[in-house]
């Protein structure tokens, strides 16, 4: 029988490659008719400095399967740019073949039969294959980043605290990281932490909220290839929006353009040639600060989980965008002298998780993180006939299953579920394990509330959420999807001001429009507010799976999205 | 189960985030007829020029109840040209007058951070007043929000 392995080879010489032209290097895996470890390595290094980026692994330490989104809308300046571009379009636009393996990492097009072929990704064992390749080609060079929302995302960070994800990061050597959901463990653990750790935790747009001090180091320095690197740290801007305050009360923060603007100069007065903002803004809200500061050689974006094969140049300035999961890796290659970037060669290098080897060290780590866990990681809730996945800017089906949980569970009308752009996907035909529903829910407030709204209220909360991701100015955006609902269906036009963006919103069960002053009883998960009650949501959707032992969602027609 | 009105339903939250705010009024504020009032009594009737003023405040507000906001002015502080008086206005607030800031030639420089309470999304408007009677102001929009989610 043919293991994975020799499955990809076979198949990927059957499908003929030649879909690599517009990623330059891809070329000779083509000729090659076979993917290999050393084809994803491939790198013809350039300069005397190599970043390594990943950003947004959600705690997903194993291989998975993630669907990229297949509506990620644009508005205003950003319409139809990358990285708001999505299927075809993304294919052609970047010179990638449809079902080559770029396009099934990098897109949503025919994601369940590519899948089948090219297998899971990621896997932080994977992960430090190429760490440790890169770091024997260029010892003296490389310099590891990561951009945050790494402690959270799993069963096993939550049951650890993070714990676990701390550990594993500090064994691949990480140099420096930034943060958004780490923040959710709290004050007091994340101040545990940061204390303890032995590599760089960088946020300089936080400040307490009492005095308006720094409170974290805003920038760390590294010596790499003779050139002076100075990395500032940018922690998600609206995390105490976002996420709830209350476990974060004196920690204050913001995009604090003026503040990352004094931190290139101090970094440029202190004598680096190369500056480095480690970001968790999310892409757009990068794209326009680049615009706006001077002095900033590369962004490292993150939080958007968005994941692009070239850099964009902003003036000056780079932006790499490395996606989330652990699904890529990011090595950019500079050449730096005299405190000036010369040049640059830039690969995002898809972790297939058949094709990489697993590094022995970190993979027996990662196994001995979740032996105490792996009876109840595996444990069997049900099984989906159909694609669960998560990312898009309305819905998924995963969240639709949450939804349907809710509403049964809960005894609701309506079912609210937050549009986070973690939670991974499940393939046909595949066991839905708890392992999966925590890959899906996994937070430090997950209590499923019940309570009752006004037609009025849920309006007004789907045209805020809707104004947070469709905000015509970045700055205004917090880089989330839309909210998901179950129950009701709606129509929204992006393009419009916030207030008139939603309409028609319609009870589904009897085609009713919602009217403003009547009660719906509500059910959702994650508020941010001290002192919600419910029972965690991830036990909510296991019970709702264990009552029905297999489910088939098909993607819901409820949103319906004009204008624009 | 009890019907909740809008306040503790704030303190429930919804699953999108945050609800944590004074008010949830996003449509566009109408206030703003009054604080065209105080700008005009403030500035004696002339329409301030745009510039010098910089108002330095969050986009998003991570707390309605207490915004921090700077202002501060362009000026060298001496001879003509020196600021005498600023004035913060919230133009979106039921009482968008929040606060006029004095200077003379002896502040050596023209700024001031106060924090505000903001019912809504709004502009905060600075106008400085010049010693030779010119205007200028600046404006900047905080947005008050439920809340959404984070990536």
């Amino acid at each position: 029988m043919l293991s994975r392995r020799d499955f990809l080879q076979v198949a990927l010489a059957a499908s003929a490659l030649t879909g690599f032209s517009g990623v330059g290097q891809w070329a000779r895996v083509a000729a090659q008719q076979s993917l290999t470890e050393a084809d994803l390595l491939a790198f013809e290094p350039l300069g005397n400095v190599t970043l390594l980026h990943i950003t947004d692994i959600h705690a997903q330490v194993k291989p998975v399967y993630f669907r990229e989104p297949s509506v990620n809308l644009g508005i205003g300046e950003v319409e139809g740019l990358p990285p708001h571009i999505t299927g075809a379009d993304f294919l052609a636009r970047f010179g990638i073949d449809a079902g080559s393996p770029m396009a099934y990492a990098l897109t949503s097009e025919d994601f369940a039969a590519l899948a089948n072929s090219y297998g899971r990704v990621g896997g932080v064992d994977r992960i430090a294959t190429i760490l440790k390749a890169v770091r024997a080609e260029r010892p003296e060079n490389t310099l590891f980043l990561d951009g945050g929302d790494t402690w959270q995302g799993s069963y096993t960070s939550f049951q650890s605290n993070g714990q676990d994800m701390v550990d594993i990061m500090t064994a691949l050597g990480t140099d420096a990281m930034t943060a958004h959901w780490e923040f959710t463990f709290g004050e007091d653990r994340v101040g545990e932490i940061v204390d303890g750790l032995d590599f760089a935790f960088l946020a300089g747009n936080v400040r307490d909220t009492e005095w308006e001090e720094p409170a974290f180091e805003p920038i760390a320095y590294f010596d790499r290839g003779g050139a002076k690197i100075a990395v500032i740290g940018q922690a998600f801007p609206y995390t105490p929006v976002a996420n709830p305050r209350w476990k974060i009360p004196k920690w204050s923060f913001g995009i604090r353009e003026d503040d990352v603007q004094a931190h290139i100069d101090t970094a440029r007065g202190a004598g680096a040639d190369l500056v480095v903002l480690l970001s968790h803004n999310g892409f757009d809200v990068d794209r326009k600060l680049a615009g706006r500061v001077t002095g900033l050689d590369v962004i490292l974006t993150g939080h958007t989980h968005d994941a692009l094969p070239v850099a964009i140049e902003v003036g000056k300035t780079l932006l790499i965008a490395s996606g989330s999961n652990g699904k890529f890796v990011s090595r950019l290659d500079l050449d730096v002298r005299d405190g000036a970037v010369h040049g640059y060669r830039y690969r995002l290098i898809p972790v297939f998780a058949d094709v990489i080897a697993p590094d022995p060290e970190i993979a027996a780590l990662i196994d001995k993180i979740r032996a105490p866990h792996e009876a109840e990681l595996s444990r069997v809730l049900g099984r989906s006939e159909s694609l669960l996945y998560r990312r898009g800017n309305f819905n998924g089906t995963f969240d639709d299953l949450i939804c349907q949980a809710l509403l049964e569970e809960r005894d609701a009308e309506i079912a609210l579920s937050p549009g986070f752009r973690w939670g991974t996907s499940v393939m046909p035909g595949q066991d839905i394990t708890v392992e999966d529903v925590h890959n899906a829910t996994s937070m430090t407030y997950p209590e499923a509330y019940r309570t009752e709204m006004t037609g009025k209220l849920l309006h007004d909360i789907l045209e805020d959420v809707a104004d947070n991701l469709f905000n015509p100015d970045p700055y205004y955006q917090q880089g989330g999807d839309m909210v998901r609902v179950g129950g009701i269906g709606y129509t929204i036009d992006p393009s419009k001001a916030i207030g008139s963006r939603i309409t028609d919103i319609t009870l589904l069960k009897s085609g009713e429009k919602v009217a403003p002053e009547k009660a719906y009883v509500v059910a959702g998960w994650a508020s941010v507010n001290e002192g919600t009650e419910g029972p965690p949501i991830w036990d909510v959707v296991a019970n709702h799976l264990t009552k029905h032992g297999t489910v088939n969602i098909q993607p819901d027609r409820a949103v319906k999205v004009i204008g624009g | 189960m009890k019907t909740v009105n809008r306040r503790h339903v704030l303190m429930i939250g919804a699953g999108a985030a945050a609800l944590g705010l004074v008010g949830l009024d996003i449509h566009p504020a109408l206030a703003e007829g009054k604080a065209d009032e105080l700008i005009k009594a403030f500035t004696g009737g002339a329409a301030p020029q745009e510039g010098r003023v910089t108002i330095s405040a969050p986009e998003i507000a991570e707390n309605g109840n207490t915004v921090p906001v700077s202002v501060s002015v362009e000026s060298a502080m001496s001879g003509d040209d020196v600021v005498e008086s600023v004035m913060l206005v919230a133009e979106g607030n039921p009482n968008p007058g929040v606060a006029t800031f004095n200077f003379s030639s002896m502040s050596g420089q023209a700024g001031a951070s106060t924090r505000i309470r903001m019912a809504k999304t709004q502009r905060i408007i600075a106008v400085a007043k010049m010693k030779d009677g010119s205007t200028y102001m600046g404006a900047k929009t905080v947005k008050v929000t439920i809340g959404g989610c984070g990536g």
